[in-house]
């Protein structure tokens, strides 16, 4: 603070620093500047005092309005899932079958179970309900255990072969060749059989052979004609479409060594609106059959508990 | 063309930067521009306020309000025309004919925007009466703005500003009127019905208003406003300005000087009447300023004196630089018309109706439905039980008509191809749907589409086609997705 003097164009006095004769001048700060100045200070007082703000040990001061980062987001996920809850009261007080004649609720109803299907089902079935070798497509007209909206959700609701599941539906195909009831020539000529049904093998000498075994081992389950039997979830084999492959290779595999899928019982893991949503969902895909199943459809054996395919 | 800034005192000790506002007392004049600009004042205000309150039929599907920014529903209206977002390049181009419209007004008569029918200008004006209304004229004015604050002052201004008030609550509630139903708006602005956007949108216009307009008035064309320093570099020695003719004026003089002398001094007896008047306070005699927004009512109130002195009228007039030069060498004078049509005004003239043309043009030709599909990827296609190959997609709709329009949509290129969708049974699939497109909006369909199991992948196009008597039609291109080999089948 040596230099200390009066400058003299200005009549400002210096502060004393001296750069290459470059003087600074003790000028006043602006008045606009001190005053936002200590309202900031004001401010920042106060913010510390009703938000957390000073780190402590254990944890931080919570502030008076004990606000927080968890606290928030626990606020608005309660908002959204109020926000949630009309629509999905509504799709709960609805009967499934009555859900198609009120248009919103529908699309509401299929957004809703889209989401669901990605967490929980995409795994296995894929994202656009595709499905893959072994996991049935859900967008095709072809269904196991029944296309209506009702028969899906049963079977979502109680699984298929879910163990421990009660209603679970239910059927076992016998593995004809590792337990010995079928010869492997047999088993060749019922594969030849088998794919002639759907013309994607000649009807010859050898598939007739094939048909005589099919009729005395097949035919209980997958229907005299080949066309499957959804009481049992017996597919359709003079259809195009080949859950285990179509090869003769592997339609052989398939009569061999028993090929049965297992889904679990969703009843016990997600509640009954998301699954109905689901239903929906899966419904929409492209392949669902008439909303609700007509009563007089031959639609699966409400009570299917027992429903063992052995011929 | 000299246009000079004022430049702030620099005669004492310190530099100051800062110019104290003069207040500004203008004259009320009568003359040719005043009325000329009491006209565009009363259309000019008339077509703001009143605009949105013109009722136009256009149906029961669409608002009936002639001009109408439908933010919400992303729809503009000017009477028969309506724009959707996709079409704003119709905006776009009403803005650059603005815009060029402003170069050829600017090129034929100068500042004419600012001296007539700028907002600023208008309004200014409009509050100028308002003083005169209750203050009184020019010195009336002054010596109230002198006169210590009392009871009698105070309830002066008070009155005066809440006349200010009213206008400006006025403009800025008029604002809102564009924007929705005006009828609607009024009724749920007044019981507290209206979006807080409108109440704030007229907060702020109420209050820039009422200080642009009653407060800070010339200051804006002067120091706030960029369009005179544009217009500085469009105005060249051909175009129109607001002159004082000094050869003619100069020196000035008495009328008893010009007595005792006859001859020796010039036109101009220094009486202020156009410095007066000036609703800015510049003196034209200074020569072209930006202060100078060329509203030409200096030339009324020189007109009147010259009149009554019974000289010829003009002293201060409309001119161009160039005519000036020629007057002042003793020629004279080219006929107005000359000077409003020069060629760069014809130039400018001219790529405004282009643009105008094309737009109208553009606006009669305009595709009034239109079809896009979007496939669905995931999955490409699904296997039906006896081998036919399916693909969905979701096809939009846009009906830009304000009523229901039938529509077809067939396939092309697709042989076998079927159709079908959420509301038409698969039992039923053909290849054309018929369906209703909604008015005035664009509806997505979910549309299957099935082709025997020899399918191969492809492109496909959905031809859409209005069967009504209107007609019209547009064409979607996508593709259809099929195994590689369908004659093996696949193992889905």
């Amino acid at each position: 603070m040596a230099n200390r003097r009066i400058d003299e164009p200005t009549g400002v006095e210096t502060v004393g620093h001296e750069w290459d004769g470059i003087e600074e001048l003790n000028n006043p700060l602006p008045r606009w500047w001190v005053i936002t100045f200590w309202i900031t200070v004001l401010f920042a007082l106060g913010y510390i005092v009703v938000y957390p703000a000073i780190p402590l040990l254990g944890k931080g001061t919570e502030g008076l309005w004990g606000w927080s980062s968890r606290g928030q987001l626990a606020a608005e996920m309660t908002a959204a899932e109020a926000a949630r809850k009309p629509v999905l009261d509504k799709i709960a007080a609805t009967p499934l079958e009555q859900i198609a004649a009120d248009q919103q609720l529908l699309a509401q109803a299929r957004a809703g179970g889209a989401a669901a299907f990605k967490q929980n089902c995409a795994l296995c079935h894929g994202s656009g309900g595709k499905g893959m070798v072994g996991y049935p497509n859900l967008a095709d007209r072809d269904w196991l255990w029944g296309g209506s909206v009702t028969d899906i959700e049963f079977s979502i609701t109680h699984g298929i072969r879910s163990p421990g599941a009660a209603s679970t539906r239910t059927s076992l195909m016998p593995s004809f060749g590792k337990d010995g009831i079928l010869q492997d020539g047999q088993i060749a000529d019922t594969s030849a059989y088998v794919l002639s049904l759907s013309g994607k093998a000649p009807s010859d000498a050898v598939a007739q052979r094939g048909a005589a075994v099919f009729a005395a081992n097949c035919a209980a389950c997958h229907g005299a004609d080949g066309k499957g039997l959804r009481q049992f979830g017996a597919p359709n084999l003079a259809d195009q479409v080949w859950l285990y492959g179509g090869t003769k290779e592997q339609v052989a595999a398939s009569i061999a060594r028993v090929r049965a899928g297992v889904m679990p019982a969703w009843g016990s893991k997600l509640d009954p609106v998301t699954i109905k949503m689901l239903a929906i969902y899966v419904h929409s895909l492209g392949g669902g059959e008439q909303f609700a199943a007509a009563p007089a459809a031959a639609a699966p054996a409400p009570a299917n508990g027992n429903g063992n395919a052995k011929p | 063309m000299v246009m000079e800034m004022r430049s702030p005192d620099t005669t004492s000790a310190a530099p100051v930067l800062y110019e104290k506002r003069k207040a500004v007392f203008p004259k009320a004049v009568d003359g040719r521009f005043r009325r000329f600009k009491w006209l565009v004042m009363a259309l000019t205000l008339g077509v703001y306020y009143l605009m949105p309150w013109l009722r136009w039929d256009r149906g029961p599907y669409a608002p009936n309000q002639a001009v109408l920014v439908d933010l919400a529903h992303r729809r503009f209206y000017m009477f028969g025309i309506e724009i959707w977002p996709q079409e704003f390049y119709f905006v776009a181009g009403l803005l650059i004919m603005a815009g060029i419209g402003l170069f050829v007004i600017t090129s034929a008569v100068g500042r004419a925007w600012c001296g007539y029918s700028c907002p600023q200008t208008v309004w200014t004006d409009l509050f100028q009466h308002v003083d005169r209304l209750v203050d009184g004229d020019r010195n009336a004015q002054q010596r109230l703005q002198d006169a210590p604050w009392g009871p009698a002052k105070i309830a002066r201004r008070a009155l005066k500003w809440t006349i200010y008030l009213v206008i400006s609550f006025w403009t800025g509630g008029a604002w809102i009127m564009y924007f929705a139903d005006a009828p609607t708006l009024t009724v749920d602005f007044w019981t507290g019905q209206a979006a807080p956007v409108a109440y704030a949108t007229v907060a702020v216009l109420t209050a820039t208003t009422f200080v642009f307009g009653g407060f800070m008035r010339e200051q804006v064309c002067i120091y706030m406003c960029p369009w005179p320093r544009i217009q500085t570099a469009m105005l060249d020695e051909k175009s129109l300005i607001v002159t004082y003719k000094d050869w003619r004026g100069e020196p000035r003089g008495s009328v008893k000087k010009q007595e005792k002398n006859p001859g020796g001094v010039g036109d101009c007896i220094d009486c202020n009447q156009c410095v007066n008047v000036c609703p800015t306070g510049y003196d034209i005699r200074g020569g072209p300023d930006i202060a100078c927004i060329t509203c030409a009512l200096c030339i009324d109130a020189c007109d009147k004196v010259m009149g009554q002195l019974g000289r010829p009228r003009g002293l201060i007039d409309y001119a161009t630089l160039e005519d000036c030069k020629a007057e002042r060498e003793g020629g004279t004078p080219r006929p107005i018309s000359k000077a409003l049509f020069h060629t760069r005004t014809l130039v400018y003239v001219g790529a405004w109706s282009a643009i105008g043309f094309a737009l109208l043009f553009a606006l009669g030709a305009r595709e009034r439905i239109d079809i896009s599909v979007q496939k669905d990827r995931n999955p490409p296609f699904t296997i039906e039980p006896d081998g036919a190959v399916r693909n969905d997609y979701t096809v939009k709709l846009l009906n830009m008509e304000g009523r229901p329009r039938p529509m077809r949509i067939a396939l092309e290129g697709l042989p076998g191809g079927l159709m079908w969708t959420d509301d038409i049974s698969q039992d039923k699939a053909a290849p054309v749907l018929d369906v209703t497109a909604a008015p005035d909006q664009v509806e997505p369909v979910r549309v299957y589409v099935i082709a025997p199991a020899n399918a191969r992948e492809q492109q496909i196009r959905f031809v859409l086609t209005a069967t009504d008597k209107e007609g019209g039609g547009d064409t979607s291109e996508t593709r259809f997705d099929a195994p590689e080999d369908t004659a093996t089948g696949g193992s889905q």
